[in-house]
């Protein structure tokens, strides 16, 4: 079954255009992984999927993107799927408050009042993206006091306590250490089950560890999307061997 | 001379006007902190400082005269805070709108108009709350208040924008990526973010409203007498001053300086909790 389906998606910002004719269906339960060299596009379709492009001033989409056979840019309650889908920002951005109050924020949002329930999805959330033991003794500490690697594990933390059901996540390790990135490969391949994902790296290794499926983007087009053996293993697009073996800008 | 020396000599003589500028105003300062000391504090000393600033009973000219200058300071900080309570939720939410609602061209527009009003005097001010507030609620408490929640509109406005405007876009994008309405993210994250700026806003506002004079004595009512309602008169601290300077003789004259002595005490205060909260933003 596929999550995401893509269908002749144009975007343009202004009059440049940043994405060309994309056709992908995403398949669900799967990890995904986006790769190709900056400024391809990556994150621009990464966003046009929960709907962050609505804020960009002069961006125009054409064509549809369907989750589950509906058609997210027709539905009109943008809330509910940026709940269904969540997203993990390149740069961790814990908001200003406590380590709770980041958690909680989501499902307050949707309506879950009881503290018991909060509490119980404050733990899980935290224990699914592997951060419960080391903040468990300071919930009530600012957020901002964790490391660079803590706080991106606890904005998975909170993009998971809305239960979503994508998890988009934009270069989730890139300003981390291998420590921490590891770390936060290991928790993705424990939430898989639960979740499709799909994630933007710039890290060859990291897709060919993680991901089920890679799609190689280059200059707003979709070059080659497979399954990642077959992209790195033999891939049929020349362009594509040549990124990934590092023969390509 | 060599020309090096006149280019000596000159940039010598740059760095000594700023000096004299710098120490001008710092000599401003210490002269009138100077004057009010001295002569205030005697009177201070003379009277009681105990009964001066504790005394419920303000009497100059009788014989002998009393001199209790409580029912001001209670007066001047009803008036703040009720000035607070009305200015800071009215300026705050301008703020937010005039940061992440309204369109640019409605800005456009409402941006100069929140300017004019900081440059407006504070007479006129005091002109318009006798034409329109004072019929309604009479030369009172309560309207001096309004009045003083109206004029500290563009200072909690401007100092409440910066700082949503400093607030990173990414907590905003965070809120919105969770699932989050427009305002509920504004309100619940940006805000909240904001909260150090606000206070500081707050505070200023506070500094303008104890300070404030002329308007304040054109609605006030004046009466010195502990403030008994809210739609009673009411005197503050610089009312006190403005309206007796004129025909006060030796020892009044010094009770009014002293009490210009208890509103700089407030002012520093003001200013003092303004610097820590600088300091502990920056941490
Ligand atoms: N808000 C915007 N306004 C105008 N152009 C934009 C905007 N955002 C992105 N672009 C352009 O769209 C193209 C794709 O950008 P995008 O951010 O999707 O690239 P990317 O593949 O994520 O790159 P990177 O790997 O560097 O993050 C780039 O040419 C970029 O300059
Ligand atoms: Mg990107």
């Amino acid at each position: 079954m596929n999550c995401f389906e893509i269908k002749d998606l144009n975007l343009h910002y202004g009059t440049f255009q940043a994405l060309h004719h994309i056709n992908m269906d995403i398949a669900a339960g799967e990890i995904t992984a986006f790769i190709g060299p900056s400024g391809c596009g990556k994150s621009t379709l990464l966003k046009t999927l929960n709907r962050m492009n609505d804020l960009v001033e002069g961006c125009k989409i054409t064509g549809s993107v369907t989750l589950y056979g509906e058609d997210i840019y027709a539905a009109s309650d943008v809330n509910l799927l940026r709940k269904r889908v969540g997203m993990v920002f390149q740069r961790s951005n814990p908001f200003p408050m406590s380590i709770y109050d980041n958690i909680a924020f989501g499902p307050r949002t949707h309506g879950v009042k009881s503290r018991l329930e909060l509490d119980r999805i404050v733990e899980e959330s935290l224990r699914a993206a592997a951060i419960w033991d080391e903040v468990k003794d300071r919930l009530k500490k600012s957020a901002l006091s964790l490391s660079g690697g803590q706080q991106q594990r606890m904005c998975i933390a909170r993009a998971l306590a809305v239960s979503p059901e994508v998890l988009l996540m934009d270069e989730p390790t890139s300003a981390l250490d291998p420590i921490s990135t590891e770390k936060i490969e290991e928790l993705l391949l424990t939430v898989r089950e639960k979740y499709s994902i799909i994630i933007v790296t710039h890290n060859m290794q990291q897709a060919a560890r993680v991901s089920d499926k890679t799609a190689f983007f280059l200059t707003g087009e979709v070059v080659e999307h497979d399954s990642t053996e077959t992209i790195f293993a033999m891939p049929h697009d020349q362009r594509t061997e040549d990124y990934i073996t590092g023969r390509f800008g | 001379m060599s020309k090096q020396n006149i280019i000596k000599l000159r940039e010598k003589l740059m760095s000594a006007v700023f000096l004299v500028a710098a120490l001008a105003s710092i000599l401003a300062v210490g002269l009138i902190c100077f004057f009010l000391l001295v002569n205030g504090l005697p009177a201070m000393g003379e009277i009681g400082v105990f009964k001066f600033l504790l005394g419920r009973e303000w009497s100059p000219t009788d014989i002998p005269p009393v001199f209790g200058i409580l029912p001001m300071i209670v007066g001047s900080l009803y008036v703040t805070a009720g000035a607070i309570i009305i200015g800071v939720p009215i300026g705050v939410l301008t703020a937010v709108f005039l940061a992440r609602v309204c369109p640019k061209r409605l800005y456009k527009l409402l941006k100069p108009g929140v300017d004019l009003m900081a440059g407006i005097p504070s007479v006129v001010y005091g002109f318009f709350a006798m034409a329109v507030i004072v019929p309604l609620t009479g030369s009172s408490m309560l309207t001096a208040s309004i009045l003083l929640g109206v004029m500290i509109l563009p200072t909690i406005i401007g100092l409440a924008e910066s700082a949503l405007r400093a607030v990173p876009e990414q907590y905003y994008e965070g809120a919105l990526a969770l699932g989050a309405g427009h305002y509920r993210s504004v309100f619940f994250i940006v805000l909240p973010a904001a909260k150090s700026g606000i206070l500081t806003a707050a505070v200023l506002g506070i500094g303008r409203a104890i300070g404030e004079t002329m308007a304040v004595v054109m609605v006030a009512g004046n009466q010195a007498r502990m403030p008994v309602s809210l739609l009673k008169g009411v005197r503050t601290m610089t009312a006190n001053i403005v309206i007796e300077m004129g025909y006060a003789g030796e020892l009044h004259r010094q009770a009014l300086i002293a009490t210009g002595v208890v509103l700089l005490l407030f002012i520093l205060i003001i200013n003092l909790s303004l610097s820590a909260l600088k300091n502990r933003s920056k941490q």
